[in-house]
Order: structure tokens, then sequence, then C-alpha cells
């Protein structure tokens, strides 16, 4: 790669709040994740998961608070920080006018990887798209589409891992697929957080999960049950 | 600044792939512009003989036009799936970003720009030989100007609802001294008496705004994206 290789094993987010205008996003979150971590980030809609993303991933700037990558913002970090970040957003980031294959080239030399061609049919092979590489993403349908987006979310192997809703979509072999490389992904050593509504995946996956409601954290309730059921509880208990 | 220039050249070139296959903007442009012109043509054109100071305006008018229209949809297709976003993320300067766009655009402006010039040309007899170089020096300049402000200002109102009407409210006061240099200038080439030196002149008012424009757009486009 022609960005310099930035190195880091923790993310945290300090005391980071977020407004639009006169709306509160995010009020006073704090999150640290380490390598290898996998945080599902749960919570109703409109709770602040995209928002925690977006600014997790470069796109949003904080309103207070700060954001770091090991030991630097991303300020300080430079542009070269977002070669390290990979994310899958709620819309696919894919051009429906080229093919799969030209999608997976495109955004590998706008990283500017090398190998290109190889990283592009192992991509193919991971979204199990070969034979319809071809073909025009427009094409496509949502399950194929997202397990393409989440395949150009991953093409420069980052560090950080950002997912929002990834197994929507998917059928039920695409998403266990999805699963195990996400579990492959946490034992290289990646930090993962992903938004998601998909409970029974989180529990599977997720070494941690996170709450936000309202724009702040709420922290998950402890005790038995399923991670579903311990959400509802966390809901409930910030409710009364 | 390698890099940057890199990343812009494959946003340019994807944008033209894109273009190659869709043909959606060269397709709308141009026949807005051929349709424009051709009206001008209808109501000004009597007994084969047309206005004399008639045709550089509406050589620049078409060309704002139609331009408008394709700065417009340019950011549409990046709305459509986001993709803009992708490419803020990608590890290079977030100016690589705007100048690819705007590289795609001079390359479809251009396009339509040679098929308006022949056609006042013919329509409006314009000596559009007189001074070949200097015309084109004008056109390259002035298009600049206006895509450069165009490009990022589409850019800023990709997320407002009424980006369309927007557009043009914000973009047409700050591009006015651009039209006015790039229509006196051709004015200059096309009368009767060419008055060369003034031409000169208004050329060099353009490279002055484009230098201004470019360098302010490049400085802000960054932290304007940045903060969603």
């Amino acid at each position: 790669m022609s960005a310099s290789v930035i190195d880091f094993e923790s993310v945290q987010v300090e005391d980071v709040s977020r407004r639009f205008g006169r709306r509160r996003a995010l009020s006073h979150v704090s999150v640290t994740a380490h390598a290898g971590d996998v945080i599902a980030l749960l919570g109703p809609n409109g709770a602040g998961k995209s928002t925690l993303l977006a600014i997790l991933s470069t796109l949003l700037s904080v309103s207070a608070g700060r954001v770091c990558y090991g030991t630097r913002t991303a300020a300080e970090h430079g542009d070269d920080l977002r070669a390290q970040i990979g994310l899958l957003g709620h819309d696919m980031f894919l051009y429906g006018d080229l093919t799969a294959r030209e999608n997976l080239t495109f955004f590998a030399t706008l990283y500017g990887l090398d190998q290109v061609a190889s990283r592009v049919d192992a991509a193919l092979d991971y979204a199990r798209l070969r034979d319809r590489g071809d073909d025009r993403v427009a094409g496509f349908s949502r399950g194929m589409r997202q397990r393409l987006a989440l395949e150009r979310a991953l093409i420069h192997t980052p560090t950080l891992v950002l997912l929002d809703e990834p197994f929507t979509g998917l059928d039920e072999e695409s998403a266990g697929v999805l699963a195990q490389r996400l579990d492959a992904l946490r034992l290289s050593g990646a930090i993962i957080i992903m938004a998601t509504h998909d409970f029974e995946y989180a529990d599977r996956v997720a070494t941690r999960a996170v709450c936000l409601s309202d724009g702040r954290v709420q922290p998950i309730e402890a005790g038995g049950g399923t991670l579903r059921d311990r959400y509802r509880r966390t809901l409930q208990a910030g409710r009364s | 600044m390698r890099r940057t220039l890199r990343t812009a050249w494959r946003i340019a070139r994807k944008d033209v792939v894109i273009e190659a296959r869709s043909r959606e903007l060269v397709y709308t442009t141009l026949f807005f512009s051929v349709a424009c012109v051709l009206i001008f043509a209808f109501g000004l054109v009597r007994d084969g003989h047309a206005p004399e100071e008639a045709s550089p305006a509406i050589l620049w008018a078409t060309i704002v036009f139609a331009g408008t229209l394709a700065l417009g949809r340019t950011f549409e297709r990046e709305r459509e799936s986001e993709t803009l976003r992708a490419l803020l993320l990608a590890p290079s300067e977030r100016a690589a970003v705007y100048l690819g766009k705007l590289a795609g655009l001079l390359l479809l402006m251009a396009g339509v720009e040679i098929t308006v010039l022949l056609l006042v040309g013919l329509l409006f007899s314009a000596p559009l030989l007189r001074a070949p170089w200097l015309l084109a020096g004008l056109l390259a300049t002035g298009t600049l100007g206006f895509a450069c402000v165009g490009t990022l200002f589409a850019a800023m109102l990709m997320r407002a609802r009424s980006r369309d009407v927007l557009l043009p409210v914000v973009l047409f006061p700050i591009v006015i001294p651009v039209v006015i240099a790039g229509v006196r200038g051709t004015a200059a080439i096309f009368a009767a008496e060419a008055d060369l030196p003034t031409a000169l002149m208004w050329l060099g008012m353009l490279v002055f705004f484009d230098a201004v424009f470019v360098t302010l757009a490049l400085w802000t486009f960054g932290p304007v994206m940045s903060e969603g």
C-alpha cells in the first residue's frame, strides 16, 4: 500500500457528544474497544448508533469529547488513518452502473492496494459472487449487494471494522457465513463494532454489547437470559 | 500530492466509465444545450442574419445552464447509494474527491461546449476561428471557474432536500464575475472589429478568479464534508 502503515490496538471514545443543530444525537458517550473485540451496538431507532459509527469512521466530527485510535486522535493520525478503517454503512456504498468486479477494483485502487486482481477475486469468493462478478450491481438482489458491500468494506483488511446492520437482507446461510467471517476477523485481531437489531447473531458473534438509548450509553443488565432479554430489561430500567 | 492526484484521476475515470455506460448526463446536457441554442436562433435570426452581439451571451448562457444541470446529476449519482461517503473514507486528502468530481464534470462540459460552439458558429455566424486559442482559453478558464464553485456547492447541498432549487440560487451570484468576464471576453473576439487586448484582459481576470476559487474550494471541501 502507498499509505504509511498506522497500527493501533484500541479505540477509545471519550465523553463524546454530537449535536445536529438543536437536536442531541449523542451525549457524553464513552466506549473502549480493543483488538479482538466484537462490540454489538444495540438500541432503538434513532438512539445514535449510526452517528457513533460515522464519528468512529471519521466521516463526522464530534461536538465535544474525543476519539482516540491507539493513543492519537484522527486529526493527529492524518489521512492515512482511514486506510485502517472499513465501514459498511446502512446504504451499500456501491455503484449500480459498475460490475461487482469493477466496484471492488475501484475501491482497492482507491486504497492504493497492490495485487488488486487477486484481492478482488478473493473478495468475490468470500461474497460468493465469483460467477456474477462481471454483472452490474444494479441487477443484484439486496442480499447479494449486502455481501458485496461487506467485501468492499474489508478489501483493504482494516484494523477497525464498523458495520451498520450487517445482517439486514441476508438469508440464513449468508448470515451464517457473515458470522464466521466476523469470527475470523476477530481472531486476526481486528476491532469490530457493529450496530444491529439482530439479537440472535449479536449474541453469537459479539464479545460485548453496548446499549445506546436517546444518545446515552445504558449499561447492559447483568444476569441470566439471552442478549435480547437483557437488552429489554436495560431499556425498561432506563425508562423507569 | 501525487497520491491526491492519483486518487482524483481514479474518481474521474470511474465517473467517465459510468457515464459511458449510462450516457444519462451526456444525452441530457446535449439535448438541453442544442434546444437552448435553437430556441435563441428561432427568436433572433432574421433573414439569415443574427444580431452581432447575441452570440457570446447565447454561448455562455447555454454553458452555464447546461453545467448546472450536469452538476446536480453528477452528485445525485453519488447520493443514491451514499457512495460519496465511501470516497471520503479513502486514505488521501479529501480534496482528491473534489478534484476527481471536478475533472469528471470538466470533461463532460468540454464535450458539450464543443457542440454548442459549433452550433453558435453555424447559426449565428460567429467568427470562431478569428482568435481560436484566445477563445479556447476563455472557455477553458470560464468553465473551470464555474465548475469549481459549482462542484463545491453541489457536494455541500447533496443532503439538502431542496438541493435542485438551492444550487442555482447559491451558485449564480458567486459565478456572476466569471460569466461577465467570459461574455465580455468572447464579445471582444466576436466583434466586427476584434479587440484582442480586451479579450486578453478578460482572460487574465478569469485566471485570477480561477486561482481564488480553486484555492478556496480545495481549502474548504474537507472541513465542509466532515461536518456531515
